[in-house]
């Protein structure tokens, strides 16, 4: 049998160094490999005109009906304004002690807050989220702790003033899941 | 530990109840949806929810009338509406009705995670309110008055009953018996509890201290009143004022205070304004207030404004049986004090504990314990570490035989049985000492 691994699936055009520093540090995180695939979508079943953004629910249902073999985790990387009906935007949402998440970089961008581009502090912030995402999907709840990846962050202040890790306390609770996981597998 | 909050989400939309439900729960909440009001109601009879946040315009019931229904079970229940359409009428007739807040939908991510955190710290503050007043409630009911005896049962089923109303109340009973923390206990456990209560010791005051002390004074009344002071009735407003030996007030006292007690209404000494004050009366003697109202020192008509409930504790001696319990108390109580560990009592000196006679009641029994504590070796109260030699002890003793068995035993005990000391003491010889034991029987206590 071939060792579990967690898939990063990406909707539209990201420079392959981006994905792979991301699939980097996602592996050093949670401990598994990462394999990174090129998802094919007409994003416009998902568009709601009304609101001009992409319903980050029906995204998430479609990205769990993917399968991929030995994949544990499968995590969906966009470049489009999500939102779910209640909230007028999302980073990204994923479920909680399931098997798949999205994120999106699309608010993560510097330029579409008027100030000037900065690719380092974008690639910091999606490592960020799609790290955030993929803890909800080990059942990660949010974090008291504001510098630790799981805090919940609804700005890009709160992104940028958390850490790119789990903290210790996170950290123990992931080892507890993996354990559990990785009996179900045996 | 923090306990875990939980969300009721009412909303007809499955796209919104869904959002809200991946959206609470990876906080940590535990959610719970419902797709119309009735289902919700349904939820509610049978689960505790601690927010409830309700779509205003469903099919069926709408979000309004559930929120009245919801109040009308939970007053205290936290219900946020949520509405597309918003207007301020609906708004305001939310928040009129009882609603926590009212928010438009969509809302940003941020408004969502505040609202939420605001609605958890007011039920944390609400908890621990709660569980303050608890303990402030077992502080004042289970832990100042003690006992078990019949006697005292009946004294806590008249402190409950008395508690309820705002009758005056006179307790009596010898020195040393307790009967402030009687009064404390009435207004602990009445509805002015939350409001002062106020303590004047009537008879550790002269007549014009007490005077401007009860009533207070205006700045300038008499020499040395340099401010404006608020009186202790004015203080007690909403609460109850406790005048301990109340029958030590001069004549000139008791009509002030009988018009006081009639008009609810005072004026400061020096002063021209009338204060009214809304308080409860409790008094206490150790004096028999009735034979002096027959003797013409205490007002009839004071007496019978004071004297609508009559609470008498009994002397410490009429109820030995809880002796035991109150020793415990002390012990626990003085042992935790001077940070020793729980000490224990031979059965012996416990036994010499119940025969005492304690003309000076509770507060006598409570200074022995204190002392043994403090004397003793720290583990164990023995009956030389007792302060007990000063007083002819057994209450039962009689005859003169029975005293002088007594007296002989005691100072037996002191000089530890040791015939020479004891004899010189007694002054007798030994020979009679050793003949008293005979006749008596006597022997070492604590062996």
């Amino acid at each position: 049998m071939n060792l579990p691994t967690i898939t990063l699936v990406t909707f539209g055009f990201f420079e392959q160094d981006f994905l792979e520093q991301i699939a980097r540090v996602v592996q050093i995180e949670f401990d598994y490999p990462v394999n990174l695939r090129e998802g094919r979508i007409d994003l416009g079943e998902f568009y709601d005109p009304a609101r001009r953004q992409y319903n980050g629910n029906s995204i998430l249902k479609f990205v769990d009906s993917m399968s991929f073999p030995d994949s544990i985790k499968t995590l969906g990387i966009f470049n489009v304004d999500l939102f779910i009906p209640i909230l007028t935007y999302i980073f990204g949402q994923a479920f909680l002690k399931g098997n798949s998440g999205i994120a999106s970089i699309y608010r993560l961008n510097n330029e579409r807050y008027g100030l000037p581009a900065n690719s380092e502090l974008l690639l910091d912030r999606s490592k960020k989220e799609v790290i955030h995402e993929l803890g909800h999907t080990f059942g990660l709840i949010h974090c008291e702790n504001p510098i630790c990846v799981m805090h919940s962050s609804t700005y890009l202040e709160d992104v940028d003033q958390k850490k790119m890790q789990l903290c210790h306390h996170c950290h123990e609770k992931l080892s507890e899941f993996g354990k559990n996981t990785n009996q179900v597998k045996e | 530990m923090a306990k875990k909050i939980s969300i009721l989400i009412v909303d007809d939309e499955e796209s919104v109840r869904d959002s809200l439900f991946n959206w609470f729960i990876e906080d940590g909440y535990r959610v719970e949806c419902a797709e119309h009001a009735k289902k919700a109601l349904t939820l509610l009879e049978s689960d505790q929810f601690d927010i409830i946040l309700a779509d205003i315009k469903m099919p069926g019931m709408d979000g309004l009338e559930m929120l009245r229904r919801i109040k009308s079970i939970n007053a205290e229940a936290i219900v946020i509406i949520m509405t597309a359409f918003a207007t301020v009428d609906t708004a305001v007739k939310a928040l009129k009705d009882g609603a926590y807040d009212y928010v438009t939908k969509p809302f940003d991510p941020d408004d969502l995670t505040h609202l939420i955190r605001n609605a958890t710290k007011q039920i944390a503050l609400e908890d621990e309110n709660d569980n303050l007043k608890k303990k402030v409630n077992i502080l004042e009911n289970v832990e100042d008055l003690i006992g078990n005896s019949e006697a005292m049962k009946d004294l806590f089923r008249e402190v409950e009953s008395v508690a309820q109303t705002s009758a005056s109340v006179i307790i009596s009973g010898e020195s040393g018996t307790g009967k402030e923390l009687v009064a404390r206990a009435i207004h602990a456990n009445s509805t002015r509890r939350f409001f002062p209560f106020v303590s004047v010791h009537c008879g550790a005051l002269t007549e014009s201290l007490l005077e401007s002390e009860l009533f207070g004074h205006e700045k300038g009344a008499f020499t040395g009143a340099m401010y404006n002071r608020k009186g202790r009735f004015e203080m007690a407003d909403s609460g109850s004022i406790f005048l301990d030996e109340i029958a030590t007030i001069s004549s000139k006292m008791q009509i002030e205070l009988l018009r006081v007690l009639e008009s609810k209404t005072f004026v400061r000494v020096g002063g021209n304004k009338e204060i009214s004050s809304d308080f409860r009366v409790i008094c206490a003697t150790n004096k028999d207030l009735k034979g002096m109202v027959q003797k013409g020192t205490f007002r009839e008509d004071l007496y019978y404004r004071l004297n609508v409930v009559n609470i008498h504790i009994p002397p410490l001696r009429d109820r030995i049986s809880d002796i035991p319990l109150l020793v415990d108390y002390f012990i626990n109580k003085y042992c935790t004090s001077m940070n020793k560990p729980p000490a224990s009592i031979d059965a012996s000196a416990l036994k010499r504990l119940q025969e005492f006679n304690y003309p000076g009641n509770i507060r006598e029994l409570e200074n022995m314990i204190e002392r043994a504590i403090v004397v003793g070796d720290g583990k164990r109260i023995t009956l030389k570490d007792l302060p007990l030699e000063k007083t002819i002890v057994n209450n039962s003793t009689e005859s003169l035989d029975d005293f002088e068995k007594a007296f002989i035993q005691q100072i037996l005990q002191k000089y530890s049985w040791n015939i020479s000391r004891a004899a010189k003491a007694l002054k007798v010889d030994r020979v009679t000492l050793y003949h008293k034991i005979r006749k008596y029987d006597l022997k070492p206590l604590d062996q």
